[in-house]
Parts: structure tokens; sequence; C-alpha cells
């Protein structure tokens, strides 16, 4: 057993997509969704649609956490990073995104700001060790997957009595994302996916369970998927069998990773730190009830927010940008009239074009519609 | 005085023009790079090229760590410049080096840096014949930059460039990209990846003499440093207005670069190499061409990795292992490890 390349081998792919075309009935249509920028990723760099029957679609979910932050909470990192006295620490692919004014984390760092990219949030905490005359800040992003580590260095952060860690916490949460998705569909009375690839990193904290729910209601088969291509491929099929006998079960086809219960341990300490907020905006969706987690009034000592004051937020996206429309899987990144032109990874105007996970910019960069 | 190498630092003064400088160079440079142009104590060199085609490139090198596995900022700078004057398929012949110090930067590192410095020009048999410091104050550089700048002599029938690339050449590298980027990231402090990767800096001067012997209308070269392998074929693609498609099985990656690339969310395509090169060669000299670049231990996993096409696009596709086709962007800045 190699690491990787098992999951990358061409000749299982092609048997698994003769299985696909041998499964799909032609006259359905088979409108898929993969929630996770990471999935969008693979399904272009390996150039999986080409590989697809011409009926099944592949739509391009919200599950990127770079895209879905507005604006208003990059211009916020950005004014605590501009602090005296402050570092902000911030993961890579935060700091080329742009916020108000074009201004970007790293363009602060360009004017005298102390930016610092992390490769683990434990490094926050030798840093706050390190430097104890500053205010360090953590920029923490992300899905369920990056929640757990920033629980622990909170955890740290009060084992150490550290007085000069702060967290600036945007953590997201993936289940009231694909309701955001699929409810307003539901209350139009249209139906706009057949079936989701579920998120597989994520799921590795959360289990599978906690989309059984969500499947049901909806009628929405399910597939945790990993996140090589032939780990796509399988998710696929499972979900085109599932569609042509009209079920709507929650699948695992990452079980090398995901449980039905998850990560207890990860639950229990994010559950101990964090609480729900009663709203969060996200960039497409717009504001969604219980969609993201703060942390909890015990620990506002630790909290960015509660301690550092906040001017009012201004930034708002692009009229003509179609990204809401995007990352619902309504269109497609070559549909919406900035698209190439002026909008572009080097000049994102919208989310989906800010990471190399999002929609547009896997299209700007793998060009999937040039040679179809 | 004697300089204190062992726990003395650089100080303003070094770069003064007085007579710290004048310790500096005749106690650590002098005696590193000594040669016949520097002992005449000029500020500039006088040599003779009668007659000839000249070459001539200049680079700035500002690393992070100073010292990796592999090399220093020292030797990178020479195989740097070397390679940059190589490409053109000509023989380096001179070397200046220009030094930008920060006070405080501790003595023993310059000197290992420059005894580095000296070997890697000794080894290319191409010597450091002018030189320059300049000394800023702690705090306005890091450490140490090194600029070098080099000329060589190239024969008349080789005159290489992207304008030469025709459909149907064939496109070669000499060996494993990404090494050099991937050692550089592990070896930052704040990573904590150990591997055996060692960076790949090394003239090509040897290697490429050997090429132009082989295919004498080999097209063009290039070395894929900053921007990899992807930044350098998008780059001679959109001179030359045509299109390339690469086999993604065919190109060499070593096992412990994929696996570190997975981990940050990096491509070992955009991933900087420094002992590298592509080469674009007509196709029926390609054969030989690649046994020519076998039969040196620089080129020892050669390979031929695709070749050129008509695109109006200018783009650079790759044909994945996998079976499906990607376009090889190329990117607008460095690429930086992923969220999750």
């Amino acid at each position: 057993m190699k690491y990787i390349s098992e999951f990358r081998d061409g000749v299982l792919a092609k048997q698994i997509a003769q299985q696909i075309a041998a499964e799909i009935k032609p006259e359905q249509h088979y409108r898929l969704m993969e929630f996770c920028g990471g999935h969008t990723h693979t399904i272009f760099r390996y150039g999986i649609p080409e590989l697809l029957p011409s009926n099944v679609k592949m739509l391009h979910g919200p599950g990127c956490p770079v895209c879905v932050l507005p604006i208003k909470r990059i211009d916020a990192a950005i004014e605590l990073a501009l602090r005296p006295k402050t570092i902000l620490c911030s993961y890579g692919d935060m700091l080329r995104v742009p916020g108000s004014n074009k201004m970007s984390l790293l363009k602060a760092k360009s004017q005298g700001a102390d930016v610092r990219m992390i490769y683990s949030p434990a490094d926050t905490i030798k840093i706050a060790q390190n430097e104890p005359d500053k205010q360090v800040i953590f920029f923490a992003v992300g899905f369920e997957t990056t929640t757990p580590p920033t629980a622990v260095i909170i955890e740290q952060a009060l084992k150490l009595n550290l007085s000069n860690l702060f967290i600036f916490c945007n953590h997201v949460l993936t289940p009231p994302a694909i309701t955001g998705i699929l409810e307003p569909a539901k209350q139009a009375g249209i139906k706009v996916l057949d079936g989701l690839i579920g998120p597989g990193h994520v799921s590795v904290i959360t289990g599978s369970k906690p989309y059984e729910q969500l499947a049901k209601h909806y009628q929405v088969p399910i597939v945790i998927s990993g996140f090589e291509p032939i780990d796509i491929l399988q998710s696929i099929l499972m979900l085109i069998k599932q569609v042509n006998r009209q079920s709507y079960q929650v699948e695992n086809q990452y079980t090398r990773a995901v449980s039905a219960e998850g990560n207890a341990k990860a639950q229990a300490l994010m559950a101990e730190y964090f609480e729900l907020r009663e709203y969060f905006e996200w960039r497409g969706l717009g504001e969604m009830p219980f969609s993201a987690i703060k942390i909890k009034p015990e620990f506002k000592h630790l909290d960015a927010e509660q301690s550092f004051r906040l001017s009012q937020p201004t930034g708002c996206d692009n009229k003509a940008c179609e990204c809401p429309a995007v990352l619902t899987g309504q269109k497609k990144p070559t549909d919406c009239k900035l698209f190439n032109k002026p909008c572009t990874p080097e000049n994102p105007l919208g989310s989906c074009m800010v990471s190399s996970e999002g929609a547009c910019a896997a299209y700007y960069t793998y060009k999937p519609h040039t040679y179809r | 005085m004697a300089l204190d190498i062992k726990n003395g630092t650089i100080e303003m003064a070094h770069g003064s023009g007085g007579r710290a400088m004048s310790e500096l160079i005749d106690q650590l440079f002098l005696p590193a790079f000594d040669n016949e142009f520097l002992q005449q104590k000029n500020d500039q060199a006088l040599i003779t090229l009668p007659g000839q085609r000249v070459v001539m490139a200049t680079d700035s090198h500002v690393v992070s760590p100073l010292f990796f596995p592999g090399g220093n900022i020292g030797s990178l700078s020479v195989h740097g410049t070397i390679n940059d004057v190589a490409m053109s398929g000509a023989k380096p012949l001179y070397l200046s080096a220009s030094f930008i110090l920060e006070e405080g930067f501790p003595l023993s590192s310059l000197q290992r840096i420059v005894y580095s410095m000296a070997e890697a020009a000794k080894e290319c048999q191409t010597p450091i014949i002018t030189g320059d410091t300049k000394v800023v104050e702690k705090g306005h550089g890091d450490g140490i930059y090194i600029n070098t700048t080099g000329i060589g002599i190239v024969s008349n029938e080789l005159t290489l460039k992207p304008s030469n690339i025709q459909v149907g050449d064939k496109i070669l590298i000499n060996g494993t990209i990404g090494d050099h980027g991937t050692t550089i990231m592990s070896a930052r402090q704040d990573m904590n990846f150990s591997s055996d990767l060692r960076s790949d800096s090394q003239a090509l001067h040897d290697l490429v003499a050997i090429m132009v012997k082989a295919s004498p209308t080999i097209r063009c070269m290039r070395d894929p440093t900053r921007g990899g392998l992807g930044a350098s074929l998008n780059e001679l693609a959109q001179c030359a207005k045509i299109g390339m498609v690469l086999e993604e099985a065919q190109i060499p990656v070593k096992t412990a670069v994929t696996a570190t690339s997975e981990i940050l969310g990096l491509d070992p395509m955009y991933i900087a190499n420094e002992g590298k090169l592509v080469a674009i060669c007509p196709p029926n000299q390609a054969e030989s061409l690649l046994t020519a670049m076998q039969s040196h231990p620089k080129g020892q996993d050669a390979a031929i990795i695709g070749e050129v096409i008509e695109d109006k696009h200018q783009f650079v596709q790759l044909k994945t292992e996998f079976g499906g086709k990607r376009i090889i962007d190329w990117r607008y800045a460095d690429p930086l490890p992923r969220i999750c």
C-alpha cells in the first residue's frame, strides 16, 4: 500500500466510469453537488467531468471556508492586524483575500502590520509566549474541521494563563449551510439537487449522523466522500444508484476516515468552549440562523471581538456578482458577467474567485469550458 | 586587527569604506575567492573577450532560511547566475558578487556563506572577479542579500530563444521537480517536518555543454526556478505563441515532495527548483538528447515530459495519470498553503 496513488488509479477510474455509464437512465437528470471546495478542486484537477455522461452534472457547493467569509469579517481582521503592538496569525490562504478598498492582510503587512502565516494554530501559543509585550490574535477560520484545533489553543491559553492571546472566531457549521441551499428551493416548490456529495474532513469530526435528518427532510441522497478522484467517482456512482431507486439515505464512502458518530473528543472540546451564534452572515448565502459559533462568555477575555473595539462594518459584495447563485448550484461560474473580466484570482470581486477551492477560481484555473 | 570570526558580527563600519571594510575584504573575501583579478585590488576587473558573443545575466538572492539541506544562500547565488548564463548554451566565465549585509550578522555565518560561494565558483571554474559590500542598519535587511552577475561566451551557431519553438517539438527536463522549494519550506522553523529532502541547487553549465552537442538545433532552455515548471512553460508558450501537452506520468517527482505538497495543499508544478532545466528540441533529436542527458550525473533522471502543439489559447495542458486533462495555469503569485 502506497499512501495515495491507489486513489488516483486511471484504470480503476475507467472501470468506475463504465459502471456509471451503465447505471444511468438516459431520460433522468442527475444534478449532483459537491459541498466541499476540496472536492471541487479534485473534480477539476483530475478532469472528472470528462469521465461522466452528459446528463450527470456536477454543481459546486459553498464548502470553502475562505469563500463564505463576508468582506466585513476580512475588514475586521485587517483592522485588528493594523493595531499597534499586535501580531495577527492567519492560515496562508486568508492572506491574499481582498477586503474593502482592495486591502488584504498581505497589503496590511506591507504597510507595517505584523501578520504571520501559521501552519498550525499551536504556533500562536509559541508566538504569544515568545512575545509577551504583543497582543497575539489568531484569525480562526473554517468549518468543523478546523474548529477543534482552535478549541485546543483556547484550552492551552487557559492552562498557561496567557493574557496576550486572543481568538477572532469565524468558525462556521456545515449542516446549516446545506439547509441554506435546500430550504429556499423547498419553499419555492422546486428541486435544485438530485444528490449531494457530503463533506469528508468535516465528517471526520461530526460523523455522518448529522446529515440523516437533512437527507430525509429534503429528500436528497447524501454520500460522504473522500478527496481523491477515485473517492469522488465512487461517490458519484453511489449517488446515481440512490437516485435511480429514489432512496434518500446517508451513505459513507469515506469509511477509512469517517464514522457515524465522529470524533467524540473533538466534539466535546468544541462544546466546552464554543456556543452557537444566533446569526452569522455568509458570503453568497446571506444571514443564516445558528450557522456559526462564537467563544462562550466565560472565556470572553480570549475573544478578540469582545476584547477590542472594532469599527462598524461597511464592506459589501459587488452587486453584479453571481456568487450566491453559483454557491447554491443555480448558475455556473461562466454564467456570471464578471467572470474572467474583470473578476480573476488576482482581482477577485466575488467570494468564489477568492480561494483556490472556490468554484470560480477552479473554472478560471483549469478552464474546463474552453476545451469541452 | 584580526577579524573575530567566531564571536564577531557585522558592524556599520564594515561598509564604511574605511579600515574595517578593508579588513573584512582582506581577511575573508580575498582569501576565499582568491584569483589574479581580485589581487589587483581595483574597483573593476579587466578581461579580454576578443570577437566573442558574450552572454550576461544577473540575479539577486534572498532566501530564508539562509542555510538549508543541500546548500545555502552563497552556493545558491553562484549556481543561480551560472544557470541563467548557461540557459543560452553559453560557457560561463566570470562572476561578480555584491553583498548587502545587515548590522549584527554573525561573521561566522558570513564566513560559511563566503566559503561555499568560493567552493561553488571553483567547482564551476567561474571565478568571482569583482565585488562590493554594503552594510545596512539592523532591522533594515534580512541578514544577507547577495547579487551576482555572470558573463559567458556562446558559439555563433547557438541562438536559443522561445521564438525558435515549433509545433511538434519535444519538451525535456533533467530530473525531479519541486526539490528546492519543498526543502526550503520544510526547513523553515515553524514547520516541524523532517525528511531526507535536499535542495537541488547545482550549476548546470556542464550538462548544457553536452546537451547542445547532442541536439545542435535545440530550440530553447529555461531553468524553472521561482514559479516552478508551471511558470516556465507558460512563459515559453506565451512567447512562442504555441500550446503544450505534458504527460503527468512522465514528470519526475520525489515521493517526499509529493507528500509535502499534499499536506500543504500545494502543487509541485509550481514549486521552485534550483538545479533543473527544461529544454525544447526538434522531435527527431529528442531521443539522442535524452540519452546524452541521462549519461550525465545531473541528468540521470531526465525525461521527455511532453510536446508542443498548436493552440490559440497558448495553454499548457497536463494529461493526468488519472486519465483526465487539466490546464497548468500561470499563477499570479506564490502559492499559499491551504486551511484544510
